[in-house]
């Protein structure tokens, strides 16, 4: 049990360090100065001029949001095409999958655009190589990116002096690509090659096992996709299990490197915030926070799991393993857990485990971490949502101390206040209403055959999966069987609202604060990287979220946890 | 001996007054302007509904006739506690403005017509541009500018202070206020507002409901506060189907209860009293703000300009000492030096001889007869008196009187030397001379106002820079600039050196304050974010500021600033409270809800709360009596310490942050006990 949690505390320890000359680099790359991976201009040259692109030219937020939806809009139509034509591609097919059914692949294709990457299909008999690579593989880099570079706009946007530009979208959008995830992605897809990961072509392969049975073992070019579905807090799995698939991630150390991966660029974002506005001090104080709330979520997730079920416990069986149940024998249950804490706050979404049969107040941790979904977040992304608590903790914060509220030298007024308060609004409103519609319909009508669980587990279920799609995290309760119109219409659309306006919101309030003029710090600023603002900023993201969906816990993980003891 | 005008937090009258308008502002068309309280008021009309509905049916999840009326009656009675605090606030502010406004009742006024004729009319029928005349023993009748004559007024009217002031046209001190007195002499005055829309009058339209503007930051909180009633009301209408799928059906008593104790009725019913609050303090400063907005802009200032005279300093220059020189004995200088300063009328001039008096009282009386008295003139910068017997006396600055003077080097050495020690200790060299010889040195001083070096150092902490306005040379701004603790001085100052210092300060993105009363402040006053008028000054200075200082009192700057401040501070603490008491409403209500179906839950009632019925009953309770309480911490206002902005943060987080967690459980569970008296 004690080398689990130094297992844990090792991929910790490796995150943490790792991610601060990391976000030293995304800083530099961000505001284009010299970093080592600029060999790769010619490249990037040859792409803006084949698109007709000006990467120098200043865009305003709103050409700016303009370009992001273009971009996404194209992206959406050509994953959407490909599911739904698959089986007519003449190559990259050797198990002859058949094309996807409507419903499937809008839902599918959102989900990848949106870098939720809930996957209501199995890879291995989902998907042709083809779609994998050039729709999932690539859209895990693209809708990645995207994330990345909206988060760079707003950078620009806080260090602006009255001035409208917040750069240009298409250019921070490629460099993220080549830039970041894909060197990270490259060095990711060479350790799992080394450590057995397939990457092929080959078609499924039959074998004989010891016992005598025959079975048919899926391959595919698979360490790729799996690198990135990692690095991008994407979590689109390339075969059905996600990483409890052994040849997804074969053994420990895969282990340790794609836990590493899920949280590595998010967690170096927020050191890039502090190097590019010159605010180190601050960048570390809101990493501080953000680790507070991640390690004593995951620290308690990881705890339920390794003291086991009560129930078992009643039968009078030894749990000396702690809770296995849904579990690899090669992880146990202390990095199972702390993998799906991790996954679940940022919007990885990838698992090691099947999160359904932790245990009820584990469950509700992860499903805790998908609704607050500003604890680094998912790339990009999770910063935004932050900013949106930011804002409304700078305005609190700046009247309890009688000044009008101040981010970073700007006003923060009626307009910004106006933007923050509905974008944190939406996540309860799509979540909150969504499963109240499922739970209408479930309760009226039990026979549905939605629940695999009864009672508050399966409304869990429920919770769980909206959460996730809200959240653009893609991790599920399997125990819901979400292959229907009614959850692939749905969670589609909650994807894509819960995608774009949480970015197009907060890129607004930069587009407004650039504009303002900068007002120099005095004696009666309010210092936001004190303590005493850590503890606001902490307060306003625990109160808001937990007030916003106590109830729903409370029906749920609470209940369930409560019945069991 | 300033009057006192502070009304009890409480008056009685005030409260008779204020209670009936608690229901008169139950008018949905007024409720509305308030998100909050109105689906407070939305919610009680469905109460109403339900409880009429349910009369003769039996009990129905748990809540009977018995208990819908009396959730009924408390949501009704939270309404009305936040419409009390609004209209508390209001009777306050407007019994204030009354005490002022008391003092220009009817009275005859002198009209001056076309002619040149008098005319007896009522000061009612006075319009903006009528003349009048005053004459001492006449009470002003309207607001205006005196265009003709000096006059020495009583304005312990509106003041308080008794001592008289004079006021003269054409100066910087040519305003005055209806009510006043004149005690001597005549003066012609231009009325310069119609009846009803002097600045007082718009004062207590600004302080009444009806054409009260809500404040920028009133409006971002506003926006705020609806979008966590927006939340709420997310959570308790998907909390319906909810229970249903756990097999628990809630009664819309609960589910109303739940969601007016979960909204921030606290801080919403509470917002607009405590911003009328902010106004009224302004008024009992004797403040009148022209708009909420520039009081609340006033906590937010940066850089504050003073004049030096007044301000920092008292009043004007005083001799503080002689020196003598040349061998002549202090006897002879100080004979001369007063000799020269009989005819001088300047406060310089009159302080000369009052310090002559003080030290060498057997000069006196001395004898002028047939004296000439020279003014003192733009040429030869000097002053004096030529006697009977042909002496001549003269007094200016050392380099005028140098000219005129014909001693030897020595003698300029010595006095360069003196000249130079006095200016370099912040004073100013007065020299003498007789008969084109030096005689000696008067040294004149700024005396620094007791106790303006702690207010500061107050401003220092509150992070206001502090920038002294003299028309000193620099050498002597300095040192008293260094001496009263301010941050920055502007020497030689012309009033565009103000003007440009405000700019440069602004195109920085500092917010600046002002105050002054002469025309040539105006422009300057106008550019400020704040400007605050003498109530004595200029009809244009009081046009261009948006605050007029009834007490004309140039340290109220510093008080203007704490009320923006606390203004601030009250709300977002009351905000903070209000919010982190959802957290003991939750454990109260939500293990009630479910206690019956989900039994597991009651693990979460950590306080004991006897049944489901006495422990919502007991939250809405608390969530009513709230408000109440609070109601004097919104009319006082949180007090401002300037201990600055993070030690401020850290102390309200404590008071309010931590209160705000704790009280309700402690206050719930009481009520609780005693509620689960009556539902058992």
């Amino acid at each position: 049990m004690n080398s689990e949690i130094l297992g844990v505390l090792v991929t910790l320890v490796l995150m943490i360090v790792l991610s601060y000359p990391l976000g030293k680099y995304i800083s530099k790359v961000f505001k284009g100065e010299k970093v080592w991976t600029d060999f790769l201009y010619p490249v990037e040259k040859f792409i803006y001029k084949i698109s007709g692109i000006n990467p120098n030219k200043e865009m305003d937020w709103k050409e700016n949001m303009k370009a992001l939806l273009k971009l996404n809009v194209f992206f959406f139509i050509w994953a959407f095409v490909i599911f739904l034509i698959q089986n007519k591609i003449p190559f990259w097919n050797p198990a002859g999958i058949g094309s996807m059914e409507p419903s499937l692949a809008f839902n599918t294709a959102v989900s990848f655009i949106s870098n939720t990457n809930i996957q209501h299909y199995s890879g291995e008999t989902g998907l042709s190589y083809f779609s994998q690579l050039l729709v999932v593989g690539y859209m895990q880099f693209v809708s990645a990116a995207t994330g990345i570079a909206a988060l760079a706009l707003i950078f620009k946007g806080l260090s602006q002096r009255k001035a409208k530009g917040l750069g240009n979208f298409y250019s921070l959008w490629l460099r993220s690509n080549t830039r970041i995830l894909l060197p990270l992605a490259i060095v990711v897809a060479v350790i799992l090659l080394l450590n057995g990961t397939p990457d092929t072509f080959k078609g499924p392969q039959t074998i004989k096992t010891v016992q005598g049975d025959t079975v048919t073992v899926a391959l595919g070019p698979a360490a790729p996709v799996v690198a990135i579905k990692q690095i991008g807090t994407n979590g689109g799995g390339f075969f059905g299990p996600n990483s409890a698939h052994p040849f997804e991630n074969p053994n420990y150390i895969t282990n340790i490197v794609e836990c590493w991966g899920i949280l590595a660029i998010t967690m170096a974002l927020v050191f890039a915030f502090g190097f590019y506005l010159n605010k180190k001090r601050l960048g570390i104080m809101i990493f501080a926070v953000m680790a507070i709330v991640y390690l004593s979520f995951t620290a308690l997730a990881v705890k339920f799991e390794v003291d086991g079920n009560p129930l078992i416990k009643e039968m009078g069986i030894e749990q000396t393993t702690g809770s296995m149940e849904g579990k690899e024998v090669r992880f146990g249950p202390a990095a199972s857990a702390f993998w799906a804490s991790s996954t679940t706050v940022t919007s990885n979404g990838s698992s090691n485990s099947n999160h359904d049969s932790q245990t009820p107040l584990a469950g509700g941790i992860y499903i805790m971490n998908m609704m607050i979904n500003s604890i680094f977040g998912g790339v990009g992304v999770g910063f935004i949502n932050f900013f949106m608590f930011l804002i409304i903790a700078v305005f609190i914060a700046g009247l309890m101390v009688g000044r009008t509220p101040e981010f970073l030298g700007k006003k923060i007024e009626a307009k910004e206040v106006k933007i923050a308060a509905l974008i944190i609004l939406l996540h309860p409103f799509l979540i909150l209403v969504s499963t109240a519609i499922s739970a209408y319909i479930a309760s009226h009508n039990p026979n549905i055959g939605w629940l695999t669980n009864p009672s508050y587990h399966g409304f869990s279920e429920m919770l769980y999966e909206f959460t996730s799609a809200s959240a653009n995290n893609g991790s599920e309760f399997t125990g819901l069987n979400a292959n229907v119109p009614f959850w692939n219409i749905m969670d589609g659309v909650i994807m894509l609202i819960g995608r774009f306006l949480p970015i197009i919101g907060p890129v607004a309030i930069a587009g407004s604060l650039a504009e303002k003029k900068y007002i120099p710090e005095s004696e009666g600023t309010l210092r936001l990287d004190s303590y005493a603002f850590g503890i606001v900023l902490l307060a306003v993201i625990i109160v808001i979220s937990a007030l916003s969906f106590f109830p729903a816990l409370a029906v749920g993980p609470i209940a369930e946890h409560f019945s069991i003891l | 001996m300033k009057r006192k005008r502070n009304i009890k937090l409480f008056e009685p009258s005030l409260v008779k007054q204020a209670i009936v308008q608690s229901f008169i502002k139950l008018n949905p068309s007024y409720m509305i302007k308030n998100p909050v309280m109105f689906t407070v008021e939305i919610g009680t009309a469905i109460m109403v509904a339900v409880t009429i509905i349910g009369v003769n049916k039996p009990t129905n999840g748990g809540t009977g006739f018995v208990y819908n009326l009396t959730i009924t009656i408390l949501l009704f009675l939270t309404i009305l506690f936040a419409n009390f605090a609004e209209a508390i606030a209001e009777e306050r502010g407007k019994a204030q403005a009354e005490s002022l406004r008391k003092t220009r009742e009817e009275t005859p006024a002198k009209k001056l017509q076309e002619d040149g004729s008098i005319e007896i009319v009522s000061s009612s029928s006075l319009r903006k541009g009528d003349k009048y005349i005053a004459e001492a023993g006449d009470l002003i009748p309207a607001d205006g500018e005196i265009i003709d004559g000096l006059a020495s007024i009583d304005e312990s009217a509106i003041t308080g202070e008794s001592a008289p002031v004079i006021r003269e046209a054409g100066t910087d001190k040519s305003g005055v206020v209806g009510g006043t007195k004149v005690l001597s002499d005549k003066i012609t005055v231009e009325v310069s507002a119609d009846p009803g829309e002097t600045f007082l009058d718009k004062m207590i339209a600004l302080v009444e409901g009806a054409n009260r503007q809500k404040t920028p930051n009133e409006i971002a909180l506003s926006i705020l506060l609806a979008g966590f009633t927006l939340v709420f009301l997310l959570v308790v209408v998907t909390l319906e189907p909810f229970g249903k799928y756990a097999g628990t059906s809630i009664s819309i008593a609960f589910l109303i209860s739940l969601f007016v104790c979960l909204i921030p009725t606290t801080i919403g019913g509470l917002l607009s009293a405590i911003g009328i609050a902010g106004m009224d303090r302004a008024l009992r400063a004797n403040v009148i703000a022209k708009s909420g907005k520039a009081v609340e802009t006033a906590g937010d200032i940066d850089v504050v300009l003073l004049d030096k005279t007044g301000t920092i300093t008292i009043g004007n220059r005083k001799a503080t000492n002689f020196f003598p020189v040349n061998g002549y004995s202090n006897e002879e200088f100080i004979r001369g030096t007063v000799l020269s300063s009989l005819a001088d009328h300047t406060p310089e001039g009159k302080s000369i001889i009052e310090l002559a008096e003080k030290i060498l009282p057997s000069i006196f009386p001395v004898n002028v007869e047939n004296a000439e008295f020279i003014n003192f003139s733009a040429e030869t910068r000097m002053s004096g008196v030529n006697l009977q017997d042909g002496t001549e006396i003269r007094k200016g600055a050392w380099d005028s009187i140098r000219k005129w003077t014909s001693n030897g080097d020595h003698v300029a050495d010595e006095i360069n030397s003196r000249v130079l020690e006095i200016a370099g200790s912040g004073g100013t060299p007065l020299a003498v001379g007789i008969n084109k010889k030096a005689i000696g040195v008067v040294q004149l001083e700024d005396i620094i106002k007791p106790g303006i070096q702690e207010r500061f150092k107050r401003l220092h902490k509150m992070g206001v820079k502090t920038v002294m306005v003299t028309g000193d040379n620099p050498v002597t701004a300095k040192f008293i600039a260094m001496q009263a603790g301010v941050d920055d001085f502007i020497a030689e100052a012309k009033p565009v050196d103000k003007m440009n210092y405000i700019i440069r300060e602004q195109k920085e993105g500092k917010l600046v304050a002002m105050m002054g009363d002469g025309t040539n402040d105006a422009p300057a006053l106008a550019q400020a974010d704040v400007g605050v008028a003498m109530n004595s000054g200029t009809q244009a200075a009081k046009e261009a500021a948006n605050m007029v200082d009834l007490d004309n009192d140039p340290t109220k700057l510093l008080e203007v600033i704490e009320i923006g401040k606390q203004l601030l501070i009250t709300r977002g603490n009351v905000t903070t409270f209000s919010i982190v008491n959802d957290v003991a409403k939750y454990f109260a209500i939500v293990p009630a809800l479910f206690m019956v179906t989900i039994p597991g839950l009651n693990a979460l009632n950590i306080m004991k709360l006897t049944n489901p019925e006495s422990a919502i009953l007991s939250a809405v309770i608390f969530n009513a009596l709230i408000i109440l309480a609070l109601i004097p911490i919104a009319l006082r206002g949180v007090k401002y310490r300037p201990i600055g902005a993070t030690g401020i943060l850290i102390r309200n987080l404590w008071i309010y942050g931590m209160g705000g967690l704790i009280i309700p459980f402690i206050g719930i569970k009481a009520i609780d006990m005693i509620v689960s008296l009556f539902f058992r």
